[in-house]
């Protein structure tokens, strides 16, 4: 999600599924969303039906491509070379949209003399130290301003010459595609892009599980920033998630390097005390200026009394991450055994994380492993039913971990709060009963943290002083005292310590202990002391924006940066795309939606000279998170691999980077371990073929929740693979028959599927073959078989440490697997 | 419906009576139904309450009505109220209730013991005990109080937690909340998947 942060200040979707239908042009790339995302696809139904153009980019011809009025298929893994054609298109052809790009973004920003393109240095950007493998950024910082946007250092020429490569021959050689197809989506997108129109991009998963998938996100970013279509109707970028609640659990992380809000973990080399944590993390100006007031009242919310303006909070007894703690990583400990203990809860890593032989040798390395969920799912049944049990390769009786397997409570039987793809948090309520012991987790943390708080009780130890100090009272209902969960809900939302009364939004908290509050930006879901979230005004009974369902961060705002669905001046951009705008009369922003913006700053407002916080930011400046307003067609901090995002092959690929010598992302994460090989970089004769994995409509990600349901399991029983009829021909598959897929880390197999749904491409007249893989499947459930991801290495983006499993190599041959095959 | 006369009602349903009557020339109507089609009824139209909740799939967030009869779930469907999905759902979610309702689920804890070849049941209670013992054991034996260099730590990397996405807000913040207390920092979920 720092694809969206850095370029606009938030990491969420920038827009809400029903403004889908207002588009007049959306391009769905890197995502499936017929087939995986059904019911939202229902607005580009509605957009197409009002006019709009739906282009959809995908190696594969799915259900999105036969609704859309054009495919695009192009090579796994390229998709940046295909946007930076774009960008490439949109500025030579002088397509962008100039009063958005000068007033909203960082185009006249002018950089430093020492910054170096990837075209100076061959793919590299200056500050590359490749000993250490990581850049210093100090040489992509700005130094001043170029209105006129002339200036050779100014951000517009800079990109101009960035992507000046990238032209529409150079998209058809390395994605594989039609020159004119290309221009084709150009030019339409182009088109509907203006004062009058709007264009919005739809992503997923296809996007995001690269090892540059961060810069995927930031390429369409500088792309709408260009067009002009952010924070304005039918514009914005559409991020769809694939879980219930994964935003949820991205704006109150269960992610090891974040605190609630995207506040950063703390860092053992940048924050040693509260002092430095403040001063390292605390623009001076904008939206995190208020940063000190979240922490502070994070710390009270957990700490309680025990957190005091003279001991700042307890922070210096918080714990520090010092490197990447992050699944991937800490499953390599695990394999070697540096992990003892591990609590999976709701997630299935042996089937849906890469590499899943070693993550059963992590989780044979533990002492304990907790497993909770619905069912009897693949990780929790490791030791009995795995590849290399079955096989014989390891016995039960010489598995040392203890495993404890928990039931869960479902959705209909605990209440609680989910946050959708748009950010918006939506109530479900208890129904039923869980069965027998099942619990919600909420009711396994309550008492798991009660118990460890009475075995710490007596401690005189300094290291327990966090537990002692954690406020763990909620009201408990019922004879199996489940845990209230409007309680918590109600911590989170953030209260007057004194007084106990919910905040009414996160402008009322305060940095000197006297608030208290677990999530900032979900401030104001209990405000009034009502929730919020469970609102549920029937859509029908309101405008299309639909304020009144459920509640969305940040205050209740459906559609983010929309000021900039007004001009500099605060006048609608066009009738037809009228949003938000500042109200002459009343002088205060009005329109549909909650205004992202402070409701009586009038567009004529501009900052005194040295002013910090919130009055630092000026009447035009819509993206309010960042230092200056600005939207970052170039980012000059907050990336760790490049301040613009430039084509990288995948890890493994079937073809050399013909834009730079320095062929993938630099400072990709690789595990260099025996258990771990690597293919070559390009053309490793042993695995020539392009693989992409993907999600089907009848099952959800690793399967605990579908594999196990005879409806869903009958309509899609069996795992397959996808291949043309020319690789068929290849290797002599046969429709219906059994293929084995192998790579340096594996092999599964599949029934054959014979298709012109995932085509052969030509790159620079060479041939290149792809097969398809659906991962849902495993060795448990009602239906089993293979699973794609054993077949990956652990390789991941270096900003969100995601594993890369869009675009990689492997061969295939036709047959079943033999059993013990050691590829 | 006319009931009087010699034929009384026999004559009033006559198929072809009803079609004239009711204009429906082609008879493919309502006049098509028969009675016992006429008597049928959604069985959710007995059902003692309706709990409004979300789809547990994937984050499109469609509004599901579960309807409850006698203390079980009779059936879940689609919320029309829902300003997103307007009642509809998708494979997956329309099979909610076999999720919630099928011979899958497990409702009690299982054992494994360490080299054991079989799961054995364990009271919840016990177990629930069990977890907090080796989380104390665990988090002591692996305790960094400082790095080599003397900086503060204050963290075991003994212990390490997946999975969130699928779970509520609340239930993320509180594992967020007793984590860090402990000093556990490998808290990861799909986020990274």
């Amino acid at each position: 999600m720092p694809g969206l942060g850095i370029s606009f200040g938030r990491g969420g979707a920038t827009t809400f599924q029903q403004d889908l239908q207002h588009s007049d042009c959306i391009l769905i790339q890197g995502s499936n969303m017929a087939e995986c995302h059904p019911v939202g696809f229902r607005w580009v139904m509605e957009a197409r039906r009002r006019g709009a153009v739906v282009i959809h980019v995908d190696p594969r011809f799915t259900r999105t491509s036969a609704l859309a009025d054009l495919h695009v298929p192009l090579r796994p893994g390229t998709d940046i070379a295909f946007l930076g054609g774009l960008i490439h298109f949109i500025l030579e052809n002088g397509r962008y949209f100039e009063e958005y790009v000068r007033s909203y973004t960082n185009a006249a920003r002018v950089l430093r003399e020492d910054y170096r393109d990837t075209e100076d240095l061959d793919g590299l950007f200056s500050g590359w130290d490749a000993e250490a493998r990581e850049y210093d950024t100090d040489s992509w910082q700005f130094e001043g301003r170029d209105e006129t946007l002339q200036h050779p250092r100014c951000v517009l020429q800079v990109l101009r010459r960035h992507y000046a490569r990238y032209t529409p021959d150079m998209v058809a050689r390395i994605c594989g595609l039609d020159r004119e197809l290309f221009l084709r989506v150009a030019r339409t997108l182009c088109d509907n892009s203006s004062r009058e129109r709007t264009s919005a991009i739809v992503y997923s998963v296809g996007w995001t599980q690269h090892t540059v998938g961060v810069q995927y996100i930031r390429a369409a970013a500088i792309v709408q920033l260009l067009l002009g279509n952010i924070g304005r109707p039918g514009g914005g970028i559409m991020a769809l998630r694939g879980h219930a609640s994964i935003q949820g659990s991205t704006d109150i992380p269960t992610l090891f390097n974040l605190l609630p809000g995207y506040l950063p973990m703390p860092d053992v080399d940048l924050t040693k005390d509260l002092k430095a944590y403040l001063r390292t993390y605390a623009s001076p100006a904008a939206g995190w200026s208020q940063l000190p007031k979240y922490l502070v009242s994070l710390l009270k919310a957990w700490f309680g009394e025990r957190a005091t303006v003279e001991n700042d909070f307890l922070f210096d007894r918080l714990p520090r991450i010092s490197e990447d703690h992050s699944h991937l990583a800490t499953v390599a400990s695990m394999a070697d055994g540096g992990v003892r203990g591990y609590f999976v809860m709701g997630q299935n890593p042996v089937v849906g994380s890469v590499h899943g032989a070693l993550q059963r040798e992590g989780l044979r390395k533990l002492d304990w492993l907790v497993v909770r969920d619905l069912a009897l799912i693949e990780t929790a049944d490791f030791w009995r039913k795995a590849p290399e049990v079955q096989a014989g390769e390891v016995r039960p009786q010489d598995i040392r971990t203890e495993v404890f397997f928990f039931p869960a409570a479902a959705h209909t039987e605990k209440d609680g709060s989910f946050t959708n793809t748009q950010r918006l948090l939506q109530w479900h309520h208890t129904a039923v009963p869980a069965p027998g012991d099942a619990r919600s987790e909420l009711h396994f943390l309550f008492h798991l943290g009660r118990r460890l708080k009475a075995l710490y009780a007596e401690s005189r130890d300094r290291r327990d002083v966090l537990i002692q100090a954690l406020t763990w009272e909620y009201p408990l209902e019922g004879e199996h005292e489940e845990t209230n969960a409007e309680a918590v809900l109600r911590e989170v939302n953030g209260y007057d310590v004194k007084s106990g009364a919910p905040v009414s939004g996160f402008e009322a908290l305060q940095d000197d202990g006297s608030t208290a509050c677990g999530c900032w930006i979900y401030s104001g879901c209990y405000a009034d002391g009502v929730n919020q979230v469970a609102r549920r005004r029937p859509g029908r009974e309101q405008s299309w924006v639909a304020s009144g369902w459920g509640w969305a961060w940040p205050k209740n705002r459906r559609l983010l940066y929309n000021r900039a669905s007004a001009d500099p001046e605060g006048r609608p951009w066009s009738e037809r795309k009228k949003y938000v705008w500042w109200d002459t009369q009343k002088r205060q922003w009005v329109g549909e939606d909650e205004p992202d913006f402070n409701v009586t700053t009038p567009p004529d407002y501009r900052p005194k000279e040295g002013a910090t916080g919130l009055e630092a930011l000026s009447g035009t400046a819509p993206f309010i998170m960042q230092p200056d307003g600005e939207g970052c067609l170039f980012a000059p901090s907050g990336l760790l691999d490049g301040p613009l995002p430039a084509h990288y092959e995948p890890e493994e690929s079937v073809m050399q980077n013909p834009l730079y010598g320095q062929g993938r992302n630099p400072r990709r994460l690789e595990w260099e371990r025996r258990d771990n090989p690597y293919h070559r970089a390009w053309g490793d004769p042993r695995f020539p073929f392009v693989v992409t994995t993907y999600r089907l409509t009848e099952h959800h990600t690793a399967g605990g929740m579908s594999r196990w349901l005879s409806w869903l399991s009958e309509l899609m029983p069996e795992m397959f693979c996808e291949v043309s009829p020319e690789l068929a021909e290849l290797r002599g598959l046969t429709h219906g028959d059994w293929a084995t897929i192998r790579t340096a880390r594996g092999a599964i197999e599949a029934r054959v599927m014979v298709t012109t749904r995932v085509p052969t491409l030509q790159l620079n007249g060479t041939t290149c073959h792809q097969i398809g893989l659906p991962y849902h499947w495993g060795y448990s459930g009602r239906v089993r078989g293979s699973s794609a991801n054993d077949l990956l290495p652990l390789v991941a983006d270096p900003n969100v440490f995601i594993q890369e499993s869009k675009a990689f190599t492997a061969d295939i041959v036709r047959g079943r697997r033999v059993p013990k095959e050691n590829p | 419906m006319a009931t009087s006369g010699p034929f009384g009602g026999k004559l009033a349903s006559w198929p072809v009576l009803r079609q004239l009557r009711s204009g429906d020339v082609t008879g493919l109507g309502a006049t098509a139904a028969s009675a016992r089609t006429r008597g049928l009824a959604a069985r959710i139209r007995t059902a003692d309450a309706v709990v409004k909740s979300v789809c547990p799939y994937c984050a499109v967030g469609c509004g599901q009505l579960v309807y409850v009869k006698d203390g079980k779930l009779l059936d879940i469907e689609g919320d029309p109220d829902s300003p997103i999905s307007g009642g509809t759902l998708c494979p997956k979610g329309a099979a909610t209730f076999q999720l919630v309702t099928g011979t899958h689920r497990l409702d009690r804890v299982l054992y494994r013991r360490p080299y054991g070849t079989e799961w054995e049941v364990l009271p919840l209670e016990q177990a629930m005990d069990m977890v907090a013992k080796r989380v104390k054991r665990t988090r002591e034996e692996t305790w960094e109080e400082t790095s080599e260099d003397g900086e503060a730590l204050h963290r075991t990397l003994g212990i390490a937690h997946l999975g969130g996405a699928t779970l509520d807000n609340e239930e993320n913040y509180l594992i967020k909340k007793l984590f860090t207390a402990l000093g556990v920092v490998q808290v990861e979920n799909q986020a990274r998947i």
